[in-house]
């Protein structure tokens, strides 16, 4: 590409956004790298000035992360979560979307308004309200049911509904917008051609909705990864959620409470590689399935 | 205009045309109640004296609003006023901050050829990959490091660069800036300083509505980088306030009707923001959604 020919300006104008990703952004990133390298040794009784420094390690603290078993268990507690959320709250989404844009439902704008709502409740606030809901003292849905929400098995699928009420209307938003954006002419020429509006949903508009399909499950399973504010909201409501019940609460607790930040940094590298690796391996599934004919 | 008329009537046709499917929209209703259950529940709940908490029926409204509310308020000395003007910094001051750097970003990138273009728009996209976990603790330590950690602007400066935005914005203005508007503009000898702020801003206003509107609330909802942030509770935004209270009360049922009214305080201004600005939320989602 030739030099620009507007003179420094396109520059000046991204100066903002390259020096905030520069502070925010890769100044950190770089930062921890190098904090997973180190570890504090200490010499002798730990006693006095130079008794405890840092010494380069390599990657034994990733070592140490990857053979960690509350770590383990972390994982294997929120790929349940995940898996859970995922399925349920995207499904719901999709089915929501395809409903909403049929056109024989009524009362669609309310419907659209009020499953969109959840959105601007913070997690914290969500997780509150349906902790409170779960309490055996208040609940009005307990008694019903006659279910202990918060015990050990169930607590999961009690953390995974508050993901799923919150996360459910954005995604249908997402879908349905892209929905209303396919030409209506398309579905008269299969309704002339004899489709139903059932075949229509899943012979046109599905694989229409495939992009944006793949790209909310992408973001939807970086988030599970990272989850961390349901859990931690919920735990002083119940005591079936330890404080490393998935392994961003670890990252927290080894930062801020036990302090060994090393090992903190190294852990929050293993999930950015997980979460990467996760997003770009179902990438890549999807676009080998999916796409092929595309 | 006139597309957008012939699209109306023949989808009313259809619509006219077809019998109502009882059991979709029965489906959407059940999905809507769901969704609106957790929050006229707290409704309710916040207008309880806590004797009626856990006497009265729990879908009956109660007779202590105005005492719950007036004891939030006088809750250590006032501190949820605090939180909810904390929230307002970080959330307003945020977004808007965010929305201006997004939107010029943006403008540069889709109007302009000029060598790594394209590197920096990949690296700043690229930001979008990185989990907030990795980022939140070298920022913490870092911020402390020039003795920022426990202040206003380690919640307020993270959350202004958001690659989203920037995608959002320049998608935004490829579209609706024509480039014959720009050359017109420097051969009436516009500089390019002026041609940004008087000619490519103005008309990015409805896409910069939309960016606003979501950083608002992705700032707004944040709890894991604040909670990192602060000490101090007199600077926590209404979030990590919420889970202090919770903290302290979770154990003490006298405290039920106090956490609940904060928790329905907290939701009631946004869900306001959210029903009057509804028809933007749905500008260039779908542009966002399908690359």
């Amino acid at each position: 590409m030739k030099r620009s020919e507007r003179g420094p300006w396109p520059y000046l104008f991204l100066t903002p956004a390259i020096v905030l990703f520069t502070l925010f952004l890769a100044v950190p990133i770089g930062y921890t790298v190098y904090l997973a390298m180190l570890r504090t040794r200490v010499s002798g009784l730990g006693l006095g000035r130079g008794a405890r420094r840092e010494v380069f390690v390599g990657f034994d603290n990733f070592a140490a992360a990857l053979a960690d078993t509350e770590l383990w268990s972390g994982w294997l507690r929120v790929l349940g979560y995940g898996a859970l959320v995922l399925v349920v709250m995207l499904g719901l989404a999709l089915l929501f979307a395809l409903l909403l844009d049929s056109a024989r439902v009524r009362l669609a704008r309310f419907s659209r308004i009020a499953i969109f709502l959840p959105y601007a409740v913070p997690g914290v606030a969500a997780t509150l309200l349906w902790g409170f809901l779960y309490l055996p003292s208040l609940s009005p849905i307990r008694d019903v049911l006659n279910v202990d929400f918060l015990d050990a098995t169930t607590v999961t699928y009690s953390m995974a509904n508050v993901a799923v009420w919150g996360g459910v209307g954005f995604n249908m938003l997402v879908l349905y917008t892209t929905l209303r954006a396919i030409p209506r002419d398309l579905y008269e020429a299969a309704r002339l051609d004899g489709a139903s509006e059932f075949q229509i949903a899943v012979r046109v508009k599905i694989p229409i909705l495939t992009p944006a399909i793949v790209l909310t499950t992408v973001f939807s399973i970086i988030a599970t990864i990272q989850v961390f504010t349901e859990p931690t909201t919920l735990r002083p409501l119940t005591n079936t959620i330890s404080s490393t019940w998935s392994p961003l609460m670890k990252v927290y607790r080894d930062a801020f409470v036990t302090g060994d930040l090393y090992s903190a940094a190294a852990t929050s590298i293993v999930i950015a590689a997980i979460s990467l690796v996760l997003s770009f391996g179902f990438l890549r599934v999807v676009r080998n399935h999916a796409f092929r004919e595309g | 205009m006139m597309t957008a008329t012939t699209v109306t009537t023949s989808h009313r046709r259809t619509r006219a045309g077809r019998p109502i499917g009882v059991v979709p929209t029965a489906l959407l209703l059940i999905g809507a109640v769901y969704c609106l259950f957790p929050v006229c529940w707290v409704l309710i709940a916040a207008t309880k004296s806590p004797g009626e908490l856990f006497s009265t029926a729990t879908l009956s409204f109660g007779t202590g609003f105005l005492d719950n509310v007036a004891e939030l308020f006088a809750y250590r000395d006032g501190v949820f006023w605090l939180w909810a003007g904390n929230t307002l910094i970080y959330a307003g001051g945020g977004a808007l901050l965010s929305t201006a750097v997004s939107a010029v970003s943006g403008y540069a990138l889709a109007k302009y050829r000029f060598p790594g273009r394209d590197a920096i728009f990949t690296l700043l996209i690229g930001g979008v990959l990185v989990p907030a976990v990795v980022l939140a603790i070298p920022q913490y330590l870092l911020f402390s490091k020039i003795g920022l950690a426990d202040s206003h602007w380690a919640v307020l400066l993270p959350q202004i660069l958001h690659p989203y935005s920037i995608y959002l914005a320049r998608i935004y203005a490829a579209a609706a800036i024509p480039d014959s508007l720009l050359e017109a503009g420097r051969i009436d000898g516009a500089g390019e300083w002026r041609l940004m702020s008087r000619v490519a801003m103005p008309l990015m206003v409805p896409g910069m509505v939309t960016i606003f509107l979501f950083q608002f609330v992705a700032i707004w909802n944040n709890f894991l980088l604040p909670f990192i942030m602060l000490g101090d509770d007199g600077k926590f935004p209404l979030t990590v306030g919420l889970y202090t209270l919770l903290v302290s009360g979770a154990n003490q049922p006298a405290l039920y009707n106090l956490i609940l009214t904060g928790a329905f305080l907290s939701i009631v201004p946004l869900i306001a923001l959210f029903l009057t600005m509804q028809r933007y939320w749905k500008t260039d989602l779908s542009s966002g959604a399908v690359k």
